[in-house]
C-alpha cells in the first residue's frame, strides 16, 4: 500500500499533471497549508424534499402517476419496487434531468422547476450515483473525483488534491488515484462515483440502482460504505433498488412503487408489515423464492 | 436543436482559457493525428492531377501552365475539400462514437448533476480545435500536395516542366485572394465537421446499435454538408 501511495505522488507530481492542473503549492511553502476552499464549498446539511402530484408521461406510457411523497432533512429513504415502475425516472426528476407533465417538487420548500424557469440558482448542491456508475472513462479516477472541484473552482489545487485523497479514504480507495477508469472492477466504479458524489459536499445525493450488476459480496461492501458515509456526514440520501436487503439495511424509512404509483410509504419494519398483496408479492419473490411455486 | 447547439457552442467560445488542456488535446487528436495521412492524400492528389492535366496539355503544347492549374486547384478545391473529407471520417466520426457512448452511458447526465455544461466541456473545445485544426491541415496538405505535382511535372517525360518553370506560374497565379478563399473553406468544414459529429453525439440513443448508426450518420451527414457548402462557397467567392 506504501509503495502505491508512494507511485501515486510521484505521478501526482509529474510534470504533465502540473501542466494540466496547477502546480499544487508555492515554492517556499510545499504543502500550502493555508488552502482554503471558498464559502460556496461548505459542510452539507441535509435538505427536505416534498414531492406533490407528480406526474411523467413518455408518449402513451404514463410511467409517473399522481407521486405524493415527503423525505426528511438527513434521512436515507429507498424507493423500492419492481423494474420498469418509474423508480430512475422519479429520481431523475429530483435532480432536475427529466421535467414533469404536472406537480411540483420542493426542495427545502423551493419549487426546483419554477426556480429552473426563472434561472435563479439553487442554494443546495445535490449529485447523484448513476447505475452505470457514469465515470469519464478519458479521466483517472482522481480527475474524476475532482471534476467538479476544478471545474467550479471553488478551492485551490493544492486543497482540491487532498479533497480527492480524503474522499477516496472515505470510500476506501485511498492511494487509487492515478488509476484508469477502465483497471477498476464494477464495485470500485460505484464507490469512486460515490467519491465523485461526495467531492461536492453535497446536500442530497441519489443513488440509482447501486447494486446492479454487483455481485452479493460486492453489495454487501458498498453497503458498508453507504452506511459508514451515514454516520460520518450529514447529507438527505436517496436510494432506488430493487435490492430489498440493501434497502431495508441503509434506509431509515422506504417508499414501494408499483405500476408508477406510491402503494406505501414506511419504516422497513412497516414495509415487512404490510398487508398490501403487491408489497407481499414483492417481498416473497425476492426473499424467499419464486411466487407460486 | 442544430442551430441551439451552434449558439451553445459559439456562446462558449468566451469559456475557452478555461478548457485550455481539452482544446490542446483535441488539436493534438484532429490536428497531428491526422497529419499523416493528409500527407500522403495530398501527396498522390498532387501527383494524379498533374499527371492528368500535364499529359492533356502536353497535347497542345500547353503544358507550361500546369504549375497554375495545380496550384489553383489545391488552394481553391481538392485542399480543402479533401481535407475536410479525411477530417470528417476520421475525426467527426470519432466525435460522434465518444460523445454518443457519454450519452448512451449517461455521462451526459453525470456532467449535468455536476452542473457542468456538456456543450461547454464537450462541443465547445472540438469545435475551436476544429476551426484551428483543419485550416492548418489544409495549409500543409495544399504544400505537400504543390511539390507532388511539379515532382511529376518535371520527371515524366511526357509534360517535361522544370521545377523552376512549374513554381514560376504557379506564384504567379496564386495570390493572397485565392489563398483567403481557400482557408475560409477550410473553416467553415472544420466547423462543420465539429458540429455535425457533436450534434449526432448529443443525440445517440439506443446502446451499441445506436453508437454505430450515430458514427455512420456523423460522416455521411458531414460529407453531404462539406459538399452543399462547397459549392455556395464556391458561388459566394468566385
Amino acid at each position: 500500500m506504501a509503495t502505491e501511495k508512494e507511485n501515486g505522488r510521484k505521478k501526482e507530481n509529474s510534470v504533465m499533471d502540473k501542466v494540466l492542473h496547477g502546480f499544487p503549492g508555492s515554492f517556499f511553502d510545499p504543502e500550502d497549508q493555508g488552502a482554503e476552499c471558498s464559502a460556496d464549498y461548505s459542510e452539507p446539511h441535509g435538505v427536505d424534499i416534498r414531492i406533490v402530484g407528480l406526474n411523467k408521461s413518455f408518449g402513451e406510457n404514463h410511467v409517473l402517476k399522481d407521486i405524493n411523497l415527503e423525505i426528511k432533512a438527513g434521512e436515507t429513504f429507498s424507493i423500492i419496487g419492481p423494474s420498469g415502475t418509474g423508480k430512475s425516472v422519479l429520481l431523475k426528476h429530483i435532480v432536475k434531468l427529466e421535467a414533469p407533465d404536472s406537480g411540483r417538487i420542493y426542495i427545502d420548500e423551493h419549487d426546483i422547476f419554477a426556480e429552473m424557469k426563472r434561472g435563479t440558482s439553487r442554494d443546495y448542491r445535490y449529485s447523484m450515483v448513476f447505475q452505470t456508475s457514469a465515470l469519464f472513462n478519458s479521466l483517472s479516477v482522481g480527475e474524476n473525483v475532482g471534476l467538479w472541484l476544478r471545474e467550479k473552482r471553488v478551492c485551490p489545487e493544492v486543497r482540491i488534491r487532498r479533497i480527492i485523497r480524503d474522499k477516496l479514504r472515505l470510500v476506501g480507495l485511498q492511494g487509487k488515484e492515478d488509476l484508469m477508469t477502465s483497471e477498476l472492477s464494477g464495485g470500485m466504479k460505484k464507490r469512486v462515483a460515490i467519491a465523485r458524489s461526495l467531492a461536492m459536499n453535497p446536500d442530497l445525493i441519489l443513488y440509482d440502482e447501486p447494486t446492479a450488476e454487483l455481485d452479493p459480496v460486492t453489495s454487501d461492501e458498498l453497503a458498508r460504505v453507504i452506511m459508514d458515509l451515514k454516520k460520518e456526514v450529514s447529507l438527505t440520501s436517496i436510494i432506488v433498488s430493487h435490492d430489498l436487503n440493501f434497502a431495508f439495511h441503509l434506509s431509515d424509512r422506504l417508499a414501494m412503487i408499483h405500476d408508477g404509483r406510491i402503494i406505501e410509504t414506511g419504516t422497513p419494519e412497516q414495509i415487512r408489515a404490510s398487508d398490501n398483496p403487491h408489497i407481499k408479492k414483492f417481498l416473497y419473490t425476492t426473499t424467499k423464492g419464486i411466487s407460486g411455486v | 436543436m442544430i442551430a441551439k447547439l451552434l449558439g451553445q457552442t459559439i456562446f462558449f467560445f468566451k469559456e475557452a482559457p478555461r478548457n485550455l488542456p481539452s482544446i490542446f488535446k483535441q488539436l493534438s487528436d484532429i490536428g497531428i493525428g491526422t497529419l499523416p495521412i493528409a500527407a500522403l492524400m495530398a501527396f498522390f492528389v498532387g501527383m494524379v492531377l498533374a499527371l492528368q492535366t500535364g499529359t492533356q496539355l502536353a497535347l497542345y503544347g500547353t503544358q507550361e501552365v500546369i504549375g497554375a492549374i495545380v496550384g489553383l486547384s489545391m488552394v481553391k478545391e481538392l485542399g480543402p475539400v479533401m481535407t475536410a473529407l479525411l477530417v470528417a471520417g476520421r475525426v467527426g466520426s470519432s466525435m460522434a462514437a465518444e460523445i454518443g457512448a457519454m450519452k448512451v452511458y449517461e455521462e451526459i447526465d453525470a456532467l449535468k448533476t455536476l452542473e457542468i455544461d456538456p456543450v461547454r466541456y464537450l462541443a465547445m473545445p472540438r469545435m475551436l480545435a476544429c476551426l484551428l485544426a483543419v485550416p492548418a491541415l489544409v495549409i500543409f496538405s495544399i504544400i505537400i500536395g504543390v511539390l507532388g505535382g511539379g515532382l511529376i511535372s518535371s520527371v515524366t517525360p511526357a509534360i517535361n516542366v522544370p521545377l523552376s518553370v512549374y513554381f514560376e506560374n504557379l506564384v504567379r497565379a496564386i495570390g493572397y485572394e485565392e489563398i483567403f478563399k481557400g482557408l475560409l473553406k477550410a473553416v467553415v468544414f472544420g466547423g462543420i465537421v465539429a458540429h455535425v459529429g457533436c450534434y449526432v453525439g448529443f443525440k445517440t440513443s439506443g446502446g451499441a446499435r445506436g453508437i454505430g448508426q450515430a458514427t455512420t450518420r456523423a460522416v455521411v451527414l458531414a460529407f453531404i454538408l462539406i459538399m452543399v457548402a462547397d459549392y455556395f462557397l464556391t458561388r459566394l467567392t468566385l
